[in-house]
């Protein structure tokens, strides 16, 4: 550098190994990520529910009786934890997701789209619910 | 409370004609109750290093040079206080994800290149001249672009960005958020010449929604809802030109 001219140029790139432990932030996003897997478990075990159905009523009736087995009723806890985590990951992330939105020429809030989130589940969860208790035999 | 009298930094050096890798290094500087992690560096290159390398000018959150990871986090150094930052010691580190040209100073090249890239100004929808006058909008109209308008290209989204970091050339939140500003400008009429930008896989669809792009945003941009209700237009872009006429795009 002492006759002037410039040093030459070597960029230096950082590794990305393990770069979600970096920051707390990265975690809660790999959660939302990995829970979405449950959700992909559930929809498996409700095809499987469908295909039994089309087998007939004995295969139906296995498959009614393999979930409520101890290790299927672990299965469902573990599962519903799994949705309430990845459903309130993603009503987190939903008001980044939508076109602003005005009301009577004011900006909606986040906040008021992720309530909306919340109360559509609420309500979507009562009706299912009433559902099956009206369709119990 | 006492208040001490000194504060640690820790400041990741690299010297590309000395250095294989990068270095920590710990200096010790006065503290005060109003001292900025910026004037903290500024003291150790006017009083103990003055090899040390940062980019700085306006020192009020506006010009966005001093962009660099303090403790890990994308932060402008001049509104970042030490104070808040206290037992300390306080590690300094190059913006990440991008290339360290030398100690704290980025190479920013690739973001400059997708700036140009995206044409970031107005192209008149209908051309006025100046005695028609300006280009007049609603109050309705500009928000739905003034907090898009608000980037001062510091590059913290950047930093916070994995998907930028796992694959440089995606076109980033920043520049995909003055696209958006751009293209969502009820006085531009330049979006058809923007969409390639937009439509391609480095563009909206390398984003997969980690949103730390918003929360470290120093002037509350929120770029990850800008790329993201992008991919609706995205989508509509690509679909719906099987509907027009030919001829019509």
């Amino acid at each position: 550098m002492t006759d002037g001219k410039a040093a030459p140029r070597r960029p230096f790139v950082r590794p990305m190994a393990g770069w979600w432990r970096r920051d707390p932030f990265f975690v809660r996003y790999m959660v939302r990520e990995a829970t979405a897997l449950a959700v992909l478990v559930y929809a498996i075990v409700l095809t499987v529910g469908v295909v039994r159905l089309a087998q007939g009523e004995a295969a139906f009736a296995g498959w009614l009786q393999a979930l409520r087995s101890p290790a299927s009723l672990l299965l469902h806890l573990v599962l519903l934890a799994s949705f309430v985590v990845h459903a309130h990951s993603w009503f987190e992330i939903m008001p980044k997701t939508m076109p602003l939105i005005f009301v009577q020429g004011k900006r909606l809030a986040a906040a008021a789209i992720q309530r909306a989130g919340w109360a559509a589940t609420v309500l979507v969860t009562v009706l299912v619910f009433a559902l099956a208790l009206w369709a119990r035999p | 409370m006492t208040e001490p009298r000194t504060v640690e930094l820790e400041v990741l050096r690299y010297r590309p004609e000395r250095d294989s890798e990068p270095v920590w290094q710990r200096y010790t500087v006065p503290y005060s109750h109003d001292l900025s992690v910026l004037q903290a560096l500024q003291h150790v290159k006017d009083e103990l290093d003055g090899t040390l390398s940062y980019r700085w000018s306006c020192r009020m959150a506006i010009c966005g040079s001093c962009g660099m990871m303090v403790n890990g986090k994308p932060k402008l150094a001049c509104e970042t206080f030490v104070r808040d930052l206290m037992p300390g010691p306080i590690r300094i580190e190059a913006l990440a994800h991008f290339p360290i040209e030398r100690d704290l100073v980025v190479n920013a090249e690739g973001f400059i290149r997708k700036l140009e890239g995206i044409k970031p100004y107005l192209i008149p929808l209908q051309p006025r001249t100046l005695e028609q006058g300006e280009y007049i909008q609603t109050p309705l109209q500009l928000e739905r672009i003034e907090q898009f308008s608000s980037c001062i290209n510091c590059m913290l989204c950047y930093a916070a960005c994995p998907q930028f970091g796992l694959n440089p050339e995606f076109t980033g939140p920043g520049v995909l958020a003055l696209l958006h500003r751009y293209n969502d400008d009820s006085r531009d009429g330049g979006r058809a010449q923007r969409m390639e930008v937009m439509n391609a896989e480095e563009g909206v669809w390398s984003c997969t929604a980690v949103g730390y792009c918003s929360e470290v945003c120093p002037k509350h941009v929120d770029p990850a809802n800008a790329v993201n209700q992008n991919k609706v237009n995205s989508a509509k872009d690509y679909f719906l030109r099987f509907l027009q006429p030919r001829g019509a795009r």
